[in-house]
This record gives structure tokens, sequence and C-alpha cells, in this order.
């Protein structure tokens, strides 16, 4: 379908210039050579277009470099970082079977089986690659780098999709869209090294070939498709999306009466050798057998042989009333195999019961009742109006009416974009982060709005300029163009509205353009371990406090010393400090980290006894009273009382709370004004004047005094306190001599 | 260049006999003590006690407790190993000493003998509260006993106390039994309950109080019984020691010398236990008993002989460790049948007796858990009167690696039956299929 359009839009195309060619005689030479030449002309400006966005999409992305430095962003990149260098300098087989007893002191972590290797293997094979073309770079600048990389990539396979779904022009659109649009810069700047990074490639990849092989109905689109699943499981846990989007995809077309053979192929051949090469990742490992995630899709597998089979059936019988009651005995004895099979499964143990992640998923109110952990993470919050704004612009207003276009041409590409959005868009509304996931959609089908909107103006535009000119090229058009031609004749003032309209396209377009490059440099370039402000005077004043606390620990603590902290900043001290931590950012043991809570929020005496268990040397805070930086560890605290109670029910919310109100001033509960974590985060603070004309201890973090300013800290010693207060860290000492 | 190494060389020659004094592992024995004295005749009064010391080799400088020019350290160094302070009322040290500097003495790893007596001051009750010691907050209480007290105070208030409840340990008392009971005259102390590492030495007879003689009991009396310690001993967790006496008597000529009878008690002794009591007890304050020594922790997998940087589950491993005791001259092979060695990662998954050869070696071997994580070889040996040892040494633990695992299990043959005729089949089909017909 998406061929046909094209070959009309073309022969539209070369009509036009046919005309206006004609009438000039004496370059009628020069026309002709150019006549001849217009499908190559138009690859040549396709192709320079497309150039021109992976150059966009790649430098887009390294403001975040030009403002600060080539440097790893956040918390989870850093592991990454600190586990390609790994890989880069002990080779494959020992990342393979790396146990970590740097983090989760004492458990240990076997990094090999609890990672999705795809994006170190990945920067460690263009690493690899560099040295072989004897550009000697740093591991580094790989990994800064990749995210950008991906990116570019991205907007390629987005063009070829789009040209799958809709026609070319849709698929450019796209790829300009998706370029720039922030809610995928937001995970793919320059230093984000994250699993999304190369995930989203992955993913879109993998639907693209899907959609190739459903469309084509060929073994080997199918068989690439399996090959971008196997990347994308190898890359990032969202994988679970596809392999349940893909199944309900095909039922929906099973439901819908679009079954086909090429249906049939692509399933298959995807989802059987997709499901093996999963199985070759670790940390995945026999999940697509025996976790519930993962049922729908063999359920779906399953009906797919069913319905074969049926067919086949139907084609021997030749007789309906027979075949009706065939189809009845069947589908119902499948049916109920296979729920005896998922309940005998389930019951035995042998079929996982949904993750606690999933649950949350579907249902937005799960995690915050039931699994405080996963409800903690920022970007799990359910995600709300303004960053739904923030991040698609005009792509929000743009989506339904790319939706509009996509029912109005339905097709079985089409439908699985408008499955993909609207699920994904779903998703996207539950937590923040999954809005990455559903921007590809967004993207490809507002591209569809505006590629459509844009190529009828057009054509309206030129059909109104040929009708004075002449007549006779109704007849040579296609029927199409020229149906729309009389119609639209009929309409006044159609010109100028088309002009007004394709304007108002351009305008907001721009707009779009404008606002992502100033989202991109404004907010999603900030590395948040190096921290900007504006002072007083418009001058920008850089916070680099985490960093000079974690070389502070590398230099200045004995090599196997235990660093306790809250989990989030447990990859950067390992990564930058060098140094073995308790708990750390994969919250793979919630036990463990409901002690550090624990720890955190008792009495330092009970504190004590915890961290000596633990081994702990020392104790690092986050504290963000003196410069105002509102993330920090008091701002979190209420987190680790409530994922500490949720394992250990000495520790009580409501004893932190005054009125069910979180306060650190004079009114706080005597128990919030003892427990470590506030010893820690005020300790000497209530003789520092933070700001002219208030009182000291004033903390401008919370915009209040505190109510303890005179803390005495006896089983812990301050050990260094970084420049602007931000980082805070405590010796814990040997038990006293005598007593 | 060559001259100064020399010279270096040289001056360290020659300063090796005055290093080879001061405290040290190698020969844990003290050598130089201070002597506070609130009164210089107590140097006479109390000579046995000083000259046996003497005649061990102790290097003793007495001087008073209100000098001015007292001074633990010099340069930051400390110029004395032990401190014997026998000045019960002494209100002020003189110098720069207080009860802040005598805890700083103990926690550097040295050692104290510590008398009060009757209307101690309140300095001597605070550096002994500095080691877990309360004594009697009555300045003018002494501890009284009705029953067991010494027949030559039979008319008297029966404040002289014929104690023999003694600690039952060798390495505190010496191998050879106290028989003649103690004699003690003067004020009583407390343990601290949460301090776990005091203990009473001597403790006083069930039907002993702590009361003023000279006055009516008008209340009754806050420390009784077998609750009241006469002599204590701390040693802290550096295995500094603490001798506490609640009297300063106790270490007398005259005590020494007097003989003994209890009262209600057939036996009469020509001569008290007091000075075996203190000698024995001075010799372990001074660490001429009870010092142990540990090599470091020695381990590795059985057939081989370097120390692995990582264990497998499952691995065999032999650990062994050195102990030698201390002789008071040398370092003799520690022999015992209670030392046991932790594999421990937040409780101990292994928990063994190691077995010595008797020349101070103690060894074992065992299997790693089923677990992996990073463990300890722990070694925590507490044992009365002995210092403690206190080692660990950290180990990580991994599971297999991908190759380490079984190649080919036989409950899976049927699979690989399967799957090999699968391919013969597949193979036979695409055949027939191709070329049939």
């Amino acid at each position: 379908m998406g061929g046909k359009q094209d070959s009309a839009n073309a022969t539209a195309k070369s009509e036009s210039m046919a005309t206006k060619a004609n009438p000039d005689l004496l370059n009628s030479f020069s026309f002709k050579s150019l006549k001849l030449k217009t499908k190559q002309q138009e690859l040549l400006i396709r192709v320079s277009i497309l150039g021109l966005v992976y150059v966009l999409a790649f430098i887009a992305r390294l403001f975040s470099v030009l403002r600060y430095e080539s440097m790893i962003h956040e918390f989870d990149p850093y592991f990454n970082y600190r586990t390609t260098l790994f890989l880069t300098e002990k080779g494959f087989y020992e990342f393979w079977n790396w146990f970590d007893s740097e983090s989760w002191y004492p458990l240990g972590r076997i990094i090999g089986g609890t990672l999705y290797p795809g994006l170190m293997v990945t920067a460690a094979l263009i690493y690899w690659t560099l040295r072989f073309l004897r550009f000697f770079v740093h591991i580094r600048e790989v990994c800064v780098l990749t995210a950008p990389f991906f990116a570019s990539n991205t907007t390629l396979v987005a063009y070829f999709f789009g040209k799958e779904i809709w026609d070319t022009g849709a698929g450019l659109v796209a790829a300009a869209l998706i370029a720039i649009c922030p809610g995928y810069i937001s995970r793919s700047v320059a230093g984000s090294y994250d699993n999304e990074a190369v995930a989203i490639f992955a993913l879109l990849l993998t639907f693209y070939l899907f959609v190739k092989a459903v469309n084509t109905g060929s073994l080997a689109w199918a068989l690439g498709s399996a090959f971008g699943y196997f990347y994308m499981v190898s890359a990032w846990g969202g994988y679970v999306f596809i392999i349940n989007l893909i199944p309900l995809y095909v039922l929906v077309l099973l439901i819908t009466g679009r079954y086909s053979m090429r249906l049939y192929i692509a399933y298959n051949c995807m989802y059987i050798l997709g499901m093996l090469l999963a199985m070759q990742i670790r940390f995945v490992g026999f999940q697509h057998v025996q976790s519930g995630e993962h049922m729908g899709a063999m359920g779906v597998f399953l009906l797919m042989q069913v319905f074969y089979f049926l067919d086949w059936v139907k084609y021997q019988l030749n007789d309906t009333k027979l075949f009706q009651t065939f189809l009845k005995i069947t589908v119902t004895s499948a049916v109920l195999v296979g729920s005896i099979a998922l309940g005998v499964g389930t019951a035995s143990g042998y079929i996982s019961p949904w993750t606690g992640r999933f649950y949350s998923l579907l249902d937005p109110t799960y995690a915050k009742d039931h699994i405080p952990i996963i409800a903690s993470v920022s970007e799990h919050q359910p995600t709300a109006w303004s960053s739904f704004m923030f991040d698609y612009h005009i792509l929000l207003f743009l989506f339904p009416a790319g939706l509009y276009f996509c029912f109005k041409r339905l097709s079985d590409a089409t439908i699985f974009i408008v499955m993909y959005g609207l699920t994904s868009l779903y998703f996207a509304g539950v937590m923040v982060r999954l809005i990455l996931v559903a921007t590809p959609a967004v993207c490809l089908i507002s591209a569809i709005a505006v590629s459509a909107t844009v190529k009828n103006l057009t054509s309206l535009l030129r059909t109104k300029q040929k009708v004075p000119l002449a007549g006779s090229t109704k007849g040579a058009g296609s029927s199409k163009a020229s149906s729309k031609v009389s119609l639209d004749q009929s309409q006044p003032f159609q010109k100028n509205g088309a002009i007004a309209l394709l304007l108002g396209v351009f305008y907001l377009l721009s707009r779009y353009a404008i606002h992502c490059t100033w989202v991109t440099s404004e907010a999603y370039s900030s590395p948040s371990i190096v921290l900007a402000a504006r002072g007083a005077h418009g001058n920008r004043i850089i916070f680099d406090d985490y960093r000079e606390a974690y070389y502070w620990l590398r230099q200045n603590t004995p090599t196997d010393a235990k660093i306790m902290s809250w989990w989030d900043y447990g990859y950067q001290i390992t990564a930058m400090g060098n140094r073995t931590v308790i708990v750390d950012n994969n919250t793979w043991n919630n036990t463990h980290i409901a002690t550090v809570g624990r720890a955190m929020s008792s009495y330092e005496d009970e504190a004590y006894d915890i961290m000596r268990s633990l081994d702990v040397n020392y104790v690092l805070v986050v504290f963000g009273g003196v410069t105002g930086y509102s993330s920090d560890d008091i701002n979190k605290f209420l987190w680790m009382v409530r994922i500490g109670g949720g394992v250990f029910p000495v520790i009580k919310e409501p004893d932190y709370l005054v009125n069910g109100e979180f306060r650190v001033d004079k009114g706080a509960s005597p128990k919030m004004l003892n427990c470590l974590m506030y010893k820690l985060c005020y300790y000497r603070f209530g003789e520092l004047v933070t700001e002219y004309g208030k009182p000291s201890g004033y903390d401008r973090a919370r915009g209040v005094e505190i109510g303890n300013k005179d803390i005495k800290l006896e089983h812990l010693e301050e050990a260094y306190t970084t420049s602007n207060w931000i980082v805070r860290i405590y010796r814990v000492k040997p038990p006293t001599n005598r007593l | 260049m060559m001259n100064l190494s020399r010279s270096v060389a040289l001056i360290s020659l020659f300063l090796l006999p005055l290093l080879s004094f001061s405290f040290s592992v190698d020969s844990p024995t003290d050598r130089r003590v201070l002597v506070l004295l609130d009164d210089l005749s107590l140097k006479s009064s109390h000579s046995i006690f000083f000259n046996t010391l003497k005649s061990r080799g102790f290097d003793l400088d007495f001087k008073l407790a209100e000098d001015s020019k007292l001074a633990l350290q010099r340069y930051g160094q400390y110029l004395y190993d032990g401190l014997i302070i026998f000045a019960p009322s002494t209100e002020r040290l003189g110098g720069s000493l207080d009860s802040k500097s005598i805890a700083d003495f103990v926690d550097s790893g040295r050692d104290l003998i510590l008398s009060a007596d009757t209307s101690a001051s309140d300095l001597i009750r605070g550096i002994a509260t500095e080691c877990g010691v309360d004594f009697d907050e009555d300045s003018s209480a002494m501890v009284i006993d009705h029953t067991s007290f010494s027949v030559s105070d039979v008319d008297g208030d029966h404040t002289l106390i014929a104690a023999d409840d003694l600690v039952k340990s060798d390495v505190l008392l010496g191998k050879t039994k106290i028989e003649a009971p103690v004699l003690f005259k003067g004020v009583a102390h407390s343990l601290n309950p949460t301090n776990n590492l005091v203990l009473k030495v001597l403790s006083a007879s069930p039907s002993a109080y702590s009361a003023n003689p000279s006055s009516k009991l008008s209340n009754p009396p806050q420390l009784t019984g077998s609750a009241i310690s006469l002599v204590s001993v701390m040693q802290a967790r550096n295995n500094a020691r603490v001798v506490i006496s609640g009297s300063l008597q106790l270490f007398s000529d005259r005590l020494f010398r007097s003989g003994v009878q209890k009262a209600g008690s057939p036996n009469n002794y020509e001569k008290s236990g007091n000075e075996q009591f203190a000698t024995e007890l001075s010799k372990w304050v001074f660490h001429e008993r009870g010092h142990l020594k540990a090599g470091s922790l020695v381990h590795h997998r059985v057939g081989e002989t370097d120390e692995p940087a990582i264990y497998r589950i499952k691995d065999d491993l032999e650990f062994s460790v050195e102990i030698f005791e201390w002789s008071g001259k040398s370092w003799e092979p520690y022999v015992a049948d209670d030392v046991q060695v932790q594999f421990y990662m937040m409780s101990p998954y292994v928990l063994k007796t190691l077995s010595t050869d008797k020349k101070g070696l103690f060894h074992t071997s065992f299997k790693v858990p089923d677990v992996y994580g990073v463990f300890q070889f722990k070694v925590e040996y507490e044992k009365l009167g002995y210092t403690t040892l206190s080692l660990s040494k950290q180990i990580p633990v991994r599971p297999y690696r991908h190759n380490e695992y079984e190649r080919f299990i036989p409950t899976a043959y049927p699979y690989y039956g399967a799957c090999f005729t699968t391919m013969a089949g597949f193979f036979v089909f695409s055949f027939v299929y191709l070329y049939h017909k």
C-alpha cells in the first residue's frame, strides 16, 4: 500500500516538473536531463535530509559535553562505565563470570549474571574497533558518546519504520522529529551511558523488522527481527514490553480476521528464535518459559498453531456445519488445556508469578501500597501533565491527528503502530521514565499526521495552480488527484486557507525545534553529579561536591573500607571512590536496603550496633541545607523510614511525623530530631549562618531553622565535609577501649 | 651519601638498647613504672611489695602525686610502661596529669594499679569510674563483715576482713593456690553492669556490707554481700590491664607479714595471703603472664601453598594460625584445645575448633559453604585472664564459573537424544521432500 502511494506521489511530482519545463524551450535540454533524474534527485534530497538529521541527532546531544565536560552522568551510568572498563580490561569471560565483592557487602553481587550486557558489549566493540583502526581513544569517551551515536542510528530506523507504515515523507518527518524529541533526548545525551541509550534503538529496530516481516511474510525479516529482539533483551529489561506487545498485536490481528500466512511466519519465527536467543542472556535465562510475564507470548504462539490447524481442517472438510462444531470443540479444548497448564504451572511454582514491577505498571497504585522501594524511585512516579507537555510539545496535539490518519488507512502496519502508541502512552502515564518508550511511537504517529497534512495541503496548492494553466493535466493525473481537484474547486479561498495552514504547520514545527533545543540545553544536559546554579549576579556557580567527596574517599580511606550510604550513591562510590559499599542502585536485596534504612532512622547507639554488624567504616550522607539542593537525604528520609519499616516493624513512620507532616524545625518529632540521619546531616550546622538576615542553622533546602542545633556524636566522628556541605562523610569509631 | 647512611646506622645502633626498653610487642612485659604516692613514707611501709617488683626487674620511679614536675609523656612519647597510684587522698595530681591523661595512658595500651582507701578523693573515684568501677559514694564507708573478719579484729568494728573468695584463674593468680585468706581493710566498690571487661578478683562474702563503722546504721547499706568487690581487674580492648583495689593496706608490709585466722575457722595461718596475692596480681597486670600473640591467619586451598585472592564455593581449604604465650622471658608455644575459627559472613557459616601441634601452630581444614559472598576468617579468643585475640581476614567466595559446571549430566540424556534425532529427522525429511517423486 505504501509503495502504491509512493509511486503516485512520484508521478504527480514529475508531472508538475513537466508542466513547468514545457513552456521554457530554451532550457529544454538541461531540463530534459533533469527530468530523467527526478527520481535520483528525490533520492539525493532524501539522503541528504537523512544525513543532516543523523548529524543533528548527534550534535543536539553534545550540549552536556560543551557545558560541563566529557563525563558520565547520574547514577546507573557509573555502574555501566565501571563494568565496561572491566570488560575492556579483563576480557569477556572474566566479565561474564565477574563476582563483585565491592558492592552489597558482605553479600557481594554476581555482576555477570545480574546485568544486561548489551550496552557494555556494544561500547567495548566500538572501542575495540576504534583501536583496531588505530584511533586510540579512552574508553570513557566511547561510553560518553555511545548514547548520541545510537540516537542517530535510531533516526535511521525511524525513517525506515515510517516508510514501512506510511510513506517516505512520513519516514523523513519521523526521523526529524525523533532526532530532537526531548522525551528521547532526556535519556540519550552525551554521557548518559545507560541501557536505554541502546535499548530504544533495539526496540524500534525489532518493531520495524517485525512489521516488515508481517508485511512481506519473509523469513529473513522475521529472523532479523529475532536478532533485533536478542539485542534488545541483552540491553534492557524493557524487552518485556516487546514480548507482550507483539503477541497482543498478533492476537488483535487474529480477532479482527486479519490472520494470514505472513503473520504466521513472522510471529513463529520471531518468537521461537527470539526466545532461544534470549535464553543465552544469563540474567534472563529460562524466564521465557518460566515467568508469568512471558506466558502471554507462549499462549499466542500456541493459539497460532490452533488457528493454522483449523485453517487446514477447514480446507480439508468443505462442510461448514461440521467445521463449526469442530471449531467449537477445538477452541474450547485448546483454551481449557492452556488454562489448566497455566494453573498447574503456577500452583507448582514452575511458572513464577508476575513481579512487583510488572504489577505496578498495570496498576499504578500497586507499588505505593506494597513495594516502597519501587515507589521511592523518582523516575517511577506517575507522570505529571506538565512533563508530557515538556517532553512532547506539539507531538501531543499531532498524536491524535496521526491516529485519525492511521485509522483512515488501516493496514497491518498501522494497526501495529496504533497499538504501540496507545499501550506505551498508557505506560508513560504510569511511570515517568516510560515516556521514553512511548516517544518513538508518538513521533511516528505524529510524523504521519504532519506528513499527511502537508502532503494534502501542497497537493491542494499545486492543483489550484494547475487548473488555470492547463486543463489537460487533469486527465493525465491519477484518478485520486483529479477527484480531489474537482472536489476542491467547489470551495472558496482554499488556496489561501491551505497557505495559512501550511504556514501554521511550519510555525508549529519551528516552535517545536526551538523548544527542543531549549529543553536540551537547559534541562536535560545536566550530569547531575556536577550541579550548576545561577549566582546573585547571573553568573554560573558549579558545585562539584560529589566528585570531591568520592576522590577524598579514594585517596584517604583504607582500600578495604566499607562505606554506608543510601543506595542512590552506591554505584558512584564504587565507580569513583573505588570503595566497598553496603547497598547500591541495583536494588536486588530489599532486606539489605531496609537494614541501612533502619540504621539511618534509628538512634545513634542502635545504629552503631547495626553498622558494627555490617563492618561499616564510613557513613556518607548528602545534605543540601547549605546550598538549597533539594534532592538530598533529608528529603529522601521518609523513604528510608518506609523501606526500613517495611522489613523491621520497629521503625514506624508516624514516629517521624508531626500531625502527618514531615518537618525538621523545632516542631519536629523527637525521634526525628535525634535519629542518625538528622544528626549526620545537621552536625555542626547549628553554628553556620547560611543566609543573610536569617538565624544560624537556617536550612535553605527546606526554608526552616533546624530544631536541633546542639548535636553531639558519640560513636561517629566527622571525617570530611565537602566545600559546599553537599556530601558529608563520617568515620565510625571503634568500640571504646574500656567499656 | 655513604657516610650519612653509615652514621644513621651507627646512631640507630646506639639507640637500639634504648628502644628495646620501651614497651614492645616482642617483649610485652613492662619495664619502667611510675609510682605515685601521696606520702613518701609509703615507700617504706609498703617496701616488700615494691622490692618484689624491683627484684623482678622493674624500674620504679617514685614520685609524690602532687609533684609539679609530673609528666607521663615527653615529646608525645610515654616515659613509662606502667603506673601505680598509691595516693588515695590526693585531690589534684601535679604537673599536667588529670584523670583524662591517666585514661589516655591506659588507652595507649599501658597498665595501671590503682588503690583507693577510705576517704578516697574524687580524683581517684573518677579514674576508677573510667575503668568501670564505682566506689561507694559515702566517703567514710568501709567494708564491714561480721562473719568473715580476721580474728585479730575481734574486738574492733570488724573492718579488717579475711577474704578468701578469689577468682579461680591460674592466669590471674598463679598456679600455686593462695591458701591463706587475704586481709583487706578499705572501701567497697561495685562493677559497672554495662561494662563486661571488668571482673572481680577478690569479692566480699555474702554477709559483708558497706557502711561507716563509727556511726549507727540509719539506712540499709547500698552495697551488700557479694555484689561488693574488694579487688577488681579490667582488661581493656587493647589489652591494657588495670587493677583496682579498695584497700591500700592490702599491699602494706604490716598485712603482708601478719598472720591470719578467719573468724569461725579453725585454720590459723602464719602469714596472710596478701603477699602472694599482690605479687601474682602484679605479675598479671604487668604482662608477665597471660599474654598471647598470634601470627597472621594463613589459609590456602588443600594441596596448594599460596593464599588465593578468592575462593570458590565448595572449595576445600586449610587454615592455620600460630599462637604464642609470653612466659615473662620468652615466647612459648601456646597449648589449648579451645581455639576456634569462624568462617563468617554476618553470622558464622563454619565454626571449627582448631587442633594444635603443641608447637604453637593451630590448624584445621574445612569446605567452603555453598554460599557466595564476602567472608571473613575470624579468630575471637577471649579467655579469662589472657589477652584477647581478635583476628580477622577478609576473603571473597565466588560462585562457579560458567565452565565449572558439569558439561553432561545423565538426566539430560533424553534431551540430547531428542536434539540429535530431530536434526537427523529434519535432514531425512528434507531429502525425501526434495528428491522423492
